[in-house]
């Protein structure tokens, strides 16, 4: 995407920059004040909300777009989770939705101008019981069969790919894992400043610290929000809002099926580079993987009830790192330097929502839960094809919220207990 | 942490002693339920930020379940009581009301309650 108002990103630019002591930049993406109606009123700057407003502009050429997050953009969940990219899901539709995404962040920084830095690392998922053993030999199967490129590898590969992990442990031994060479991670402030430069080079409107307070509907169809900045009219309304979604839900006057719950990550003191792969210990609830600064990067699992707190239970992190330490004891010494969390929006069947809802113009794409980062670039897309045609395209079909009713489940609480 | 009193026994107990059960007083759904009802006895939820109330079951002590008020926002516990209540009882409603004056009950008060 050229980017007429922020200057296209080059090495000429850098050079010319250097030149002159870097007073050449301009703002990455401007901070109007919103007008009073747009075509399509987008709730919640996450990497989801700011993806479907970029395809929205690419694909479908609606620019007319605001897009209005109640703190900064980037701040939710797309700023605090652990960045593991991944397609390795079971289910037919979810492995096309998240191999689309997949594939869009295999060229996003071109796309976008704007280094994402993706890193396609590869990604290990381990089977430290019996149980899960047979769990992801089957993922293999599927996958395979989805034209979604795993594999099974044993304990002694597996020991090759990550020298520093502990294969006998005596609670978790690692029993071998499946992997995905594709797999990575990418910086996840970048993936949300990099479509939110793009949107705003395209003329739309990203409004931060504009809280959405209420939403108005007349004979069923969605008129305006009401926000701190005032009244916006939209003729379409999408809600994007992760964690919240069930407050805007009721703002509108439906529920969904969601939850949401606390989930946390830490970070370690920065070392020096000792695995360049992601590892998932799923069974106890660990994920590792290293930072481009050296940092271990640690997610965890998931509180078991619902709040608001974005810190999460500390019990938590020491059922983590206790079980971390066991197949990895290389990082028994290591400090954490920062722990967090992020309120993860929680579907029954572990999958998320692209959807139309009982009011018209009013579409939802929610229910991503503890995995959603990975599958931003897939999100956008498929959520730009709803609000566009006001129909799902191929890749959000399955994801409507009427499956609950018609127990049409996408169950991935298998591949995606709490998995990142 | 999160402590929570369990109703029976009387002890406090640390949330690594209990097991959560979700939103409670949930209605069940009967066999001539319509599938809208059927669904949302299932899987909605009312996922309040603020007054949340819950079922807890006090896993590694009496093991029975109770009910909890307890703020998701805040994390405020109103109070505990027992599981075979229709509503929580008046001392946690004032509780929930001083934290929260804009909060109100979402059931009949105690002037109009009809008794089940
Ligand atoms: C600790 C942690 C680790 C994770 N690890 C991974 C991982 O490794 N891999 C992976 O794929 N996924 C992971 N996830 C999940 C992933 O972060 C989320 O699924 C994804 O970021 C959701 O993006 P989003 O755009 O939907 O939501 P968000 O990024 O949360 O954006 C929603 C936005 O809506 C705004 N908002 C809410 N209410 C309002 C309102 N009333 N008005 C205006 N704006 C509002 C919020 O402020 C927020 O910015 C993790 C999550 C957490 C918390
Ligand atoms: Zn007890």
């Amino acid at each position: 995407m050229p980017s007429p108002r922020s200057g296209r990103y080059s090495v000429f630019a850098i050079a010319r920059e250097a030149l002159r002591q870097h007073q050449g930049w301009n703002r990455a993406w401007a901070s109007p004040e919103p007008r009073e109606r747009y075509k399509v009123v987008i709730v919640g700057a996450g990497g989801h909300g700011l993806a479907t407003a970029y395809y929205l502009g690419k694909n479908f050429g609606i620019t007319d777009v605001a897009v209005i997050e109640k703190g900064w953009l980037g701040g939710g969940n797309t700023g605090r989770n652990t960045t593991i990219i991944r397609s390795n899901y079971l289910q037919d539709p979810s492995a096309a939705i998240y191999d689309k995404a997949l594939k869009l962040y295999e060229n996003l920084s071109q796309d976008l101008n704007y280094n994402v830095m993706f890193s396609p690392r590869g990604l290990i998922m381990l089977a430290q019981t019996e149980h899960e053993v047979r769990g992801y030999k089957r993922t293999v199967y599927a996958n395979n069969l989805q034209g979604v490129s795993t594999e099974w590898i044993e304990p002694k590969r597996l020991k090759e790919i990550v020298p520093i992990i502990n294969i006998d442990g005596p609670r978790y031994p690692v029993l071998g894992g499946l992997y995905q060479a594709r797999g990575g991670t990418a910086r996840h402030d970048a993936v949300a400043w990099g479509y939110a430069r793009a949107c705003s080079d395209m003329g739309m409107h990203i409004i931060q610290t504009c809280e959405v307070t209420g939403i108005e509907t007349a004979n069923g169809q969605v008129q305006a929000v009401s926000t701190t900045k005032g009244r916006i009219g939209c003729e379409k309304l999408a809600l994007v809002v992760a964690g919240h979604s069930s407050q805007l839900a009721e703002m509108a006057g439906f529920r969904l099926p969601i939850e949401s719950v606390p989930l946390q990550a830490m970070v370690s003191e920065p070392i020096k580079p000792c695995m360049d792969v992601v590892v998932m210990a799923n069974t106890v609830h660990g994920y590792m993987s290293q930072s481009d600064k050296g940092e271990m990067v640690i997610g965890g699992g998931t509180d078991s009830y619902n709040a608001f707190t974005q810190r999460g239970s500390w019990h938590h992190i020491e059922e983590t790192v206790r079980a971390l330490i066991e197949t990895f004891p290389m990082i028994s010494r290591l400090k954490m330097l920062r722990q967090w969390g992020g309120i993860v929006d929680m579907t029954g069947d572990r999958s998320p929502i692209l959807s139309a809802t009982p009011v018209g113009n009013i579409f939802v794409n929610c229910g991503w839960g503890t995995g959603g980062f990975k599958a931003i670039p897939g999100s956008g897309w498929a959520m730009a094809e709803l609000i566009a045609q006001g129909r799902p395209g191929p890749l959000a079909a399955a994801f409507g919220m009427n499956r609950f009713r018609e127990g049409r489940f996408i169950d991935e609480s298998v591949a995606a207990g709490v998995a990142h | 942490m999160l402590i929570l009193t369990c109703p029976y026994c009387g002890v406090k107990a640390e949330e690594t002693e209990l097991s959560p059960g979700g939103e409670a007083h949930l209605k069940r759904i009967g066999p001539k339920g319509t599938a809208e009802e059927f669904e949302a006895y299932l899987f909605a939820r009312k996922n309040i930020k603020g007054v949340h109330f819950e079922r807890w079951r006090h896993a590694y002590g009496c093991n029975k379940w109770f009910l909890a008020a307890r703020d998701t926002h805040t994390m405020q516990v109103y109070g505990t009581y027992k599981a075979q209540t229709a509503h929580a009882t008046d001392e946690i409603v004032a509780n929930a009301r001083q934290a929260r004056a804009e909060w109100v009950p979402d059931w009949p008060q105690a002037s109009e309650a009809v008794v089940a």
